[in-house]
């Protein structure tokens, strides 16, 4: 991740050499800025620390009214109590919702990708349009009427009604983003290697496609990140214990066990964490520019 | 992993713009054929329900329905009866100044560590921007899982910190009661979500801000506050309009930080905000048709606040 510590332009200003009386309280306001900042680095890591640490403390550890700071003596044992419940169960509907939603958009993105970068056609700009304000269309706001529709469809409870909604829900910014990767490889190269007697598929497959492959691994975690976390669709609609995805079945698993056993509640949030922390760290640079788009020319 | 978004690599000249070719010009139909799939999940997923929703909310479509009734079709008698219903406009009212309350409190948040990481030294800013990082990656469920146990009433080490730190009597303390601490902690819990993607995007902003610009102002007497007022803020407002548009969309369909937080001990009729208030009425009362005329007033606010964003994103582009 080089890109998020560039030296900023901005920082260079401070360091521009100064008369030498305020040279002293220049560093003393960015020794107290960096003190702020570190206490604020604290701030926002402690849930996160605080979620591990408890994983790994023993029951009586963490329920105990003087608080253990320090996994002092850590145990695995919260983790094997998660396994002990329907966890991979859930673990593995989750898995087939996300591959599968995966694949899907990407295929269907990248196709309507290509439409709109590669083709001069009536509609283009309507479509983009379409896709823009179709992404602001909240969830929270539809899924009322999508619940009827799975229900008459006899989709309620099934990986194919909920793959649909996904799909559905990633797919617009998924074109937007692949948009600007397919802009990005001028088609300049294809022709060349059409001119080289290429056909036009062939050209795509072995000049462009390689190209793209960045923006696909891009696309392709943000379609993970969004189906693995999501939870108010997987709520309405996967409404049976059984077909709990793991942002769901971590709801139930908090309500059996708030009182009791939050090591082992810390335990599942971890083990739902993980995935998406690591591959977050992969698209955080993208989602951040893709979200506001050409606000910043980075 | 390279610094060039995807958005920015468009200004490559005939990047976007293919010569049309005869060969081209055969092959109408092709991007159409493009689009059939794309097209195809958002009809069945996002353009067929709302069509259906419009439609539901026009309908008498309780519990009778759900057991092969046929919905009556009853005019605006939905949305008369909720509009008429003062608790409707307390949970509007709640939900537009929640809203912006947290929209407010995120910007501010995320501006000032935008600015506090220009000032900071280098491997300070690595860990700021690491801690920020690792708190946006969270799955929201796991993230308000956390939450609640560091608030928790008996073993909270929020209630510890208070008591033990502080000198403050929070033993036993139970934050989900009270609406105003419900809030409280739940917009603790958004902001502490949402500030490191404000932080990140204006960041990236003020890189760009060219620093000799700043320097002529410091030269001609700007102190600060007005360099950043009349130099910094103009520059980075684009980014500032967007992202703040996108925190009120955002926060005006809050969902799942209530829904989580009702469970751990909030009084739902106290603490309902629209969107788990139309969970309430359709889901938990099969009351569909007035739960899709409440939706429908979700949706009027988001799309309207939402068509702004996408007017500001698309102009920021050369072209489409």
């Amino acid at each position: 991740m080089t890109t998020i510590t560039r030296p900023t332009p901005a920082a260079k200003v401070a360091d521009v050499p100064t008369p030498r009386r305020r040279s002293t309280a220049r560093r003393l306001r960015r020794a107290l800025a960096n003190v702020v900042a570190l206490i604020a680095a604290a701030g926002w890591v402690f849930p996160v620390y605080w979620m591990l640490n408890s994983s790994v403390l023993p029951q009586r550890e963490v329920r105990s009214r003087e608080p253990s700071f320090v996994p002092a003596g850590g145990t695995l044992d919260s983790y094997r109590r998660v396994f002990e419940t329907d966890f991979l169960n859930s673990l593995r509907l989750s898995a087939t919702v996300t591959v599968l939603t995966v694949a899907l958009t990407l295929a269907a993105a990248f196709l309507a990708a290509l439409a709109v970068t590669r083709f001069r056609f009536a509609g283009r700009k309507g479509f983009i349009l379409t896709v823009l304000i179709v992404q602001m269309v909240p969830v929270e706001a539809l899924f009322i009427s999508q619940f009827k529709m799975l229900e008459g469809w006899q989709l309620l409870n099934t990986v194919t009604g909920l793959t649909l909604l996904y799909v559905g829900v990633v797919v617009p910014f998924t074109i937007w983003m692949l948009r600007g990767f397919v802009n990005g490889v001028p088609v300049e190269l294809e022709e060349a290697a059409m001119i080289d007697g290429c056909s036009r598929l062939k050209a795509f497959v072995k000049v462009t496609l390689p190209l793209l492959a960045p923006g696909l691994v891009a696309s392709g975690i943000y379609a993970f990140i969004l189906a693995w976390n999501e939870f108010v669709m997987a709520l309405v609609i996967m409404n049976r214990p059984e077909t709990q995805t793991l942002p769901v079945w971590l709801r139930t698993f908090i309500q059996a066990n708030r009182a009791s056993d939050w090591g082992a509640v810390m335990a599942g949030a971890t083990l739902l964490a993980i995935p998406v922390v690591i591959f977050f760290l992969f698209v955080q640079h993208r989602m951040t520019s893709g979200l506001v788009a050409g606000a910043v020319k980075g | 992993m390279s610094a060039a978004t995807p958005v920015s690599t468009s200004a490559v000249p005939t990047g976007g713009r293919p010569p049309i070719t005869a060969a081209r010009r055969r092959r109408r139909p092709m991007p159409y054929l493009l689009l059939i799939p794309a097209t195809g999940f958002l009809v069945l997923a996002l353009g067929y329900p709302l069509i259906r929703q419009v439609v539901m909310s026009f309908q008498e479509y309780g519990l009778a329905q759900q057991f092969g009734q046929p919905a009556e079709w009853t005019g605006i008698d939905n949305f008369s009866r909720l509009l008429s219903d003062s608790y409707f406009w307390l949970i509007v009212a709640r939900s537009i100044l929640f809203c912006l309350v947290n929209a407010g409190l995120t910007m501010v948040g995320g501006i000032s560590l935008a600015l506090l990481m220009t000032r900071i030294s280098t491997p300070v800013r690595l860990v700021l921007q690491v801690a920020l990082l690792l708190a946006w990656a969270m799955p929201h469920l796991a993230s308000l899982t956390v939450w609640q146990w560091l608030f928790d009433t008996n073993y909270g080490v929020v209630n510890y910190a208070l008591t033990n730190w502080l000198g403050l009597d929070f033993d036993n303390h139970a934050w989900l009661i009270q609406p105003l601490s419900f809030y409280f902690v739940a917009t603790v819990v958004i902001c502490w979500m949402s500030v490191p993607f404000v932080a990140f995007a204006v960041y990236a902003a003020l890189t760009q801000v060219p620093g000799d610009v700043l320097e002529a102002g410091e030269i001609d007497g700007a102190n600060g506050w007005q360099r950043f007022r009349l130099i910094t803020v103009p520059l980075i407002k684009p980014v500032l309009l967007i992202v703040g548009l996108l925190q009120i969309i955002w926060d005006l369909k809050v969902f799942t930080q209530i829904f989580v937080l009702q469970d751990a001990g909030g009084i739902t009729r106290d603490t309902h905000l629209i969107g788990t208030y139309v969970y309430q009425l359709g889901i938990k009362e099969g009351n569909f048709g007035l739960a899709a005329a409440a939706s429908g007033i979700i949706l009027v606010l988001t799309v309207g606040v939402g068509f702004h964003y996408v007017r500001l994103l698309v102009r920021q582009e050369d072209e489409l």
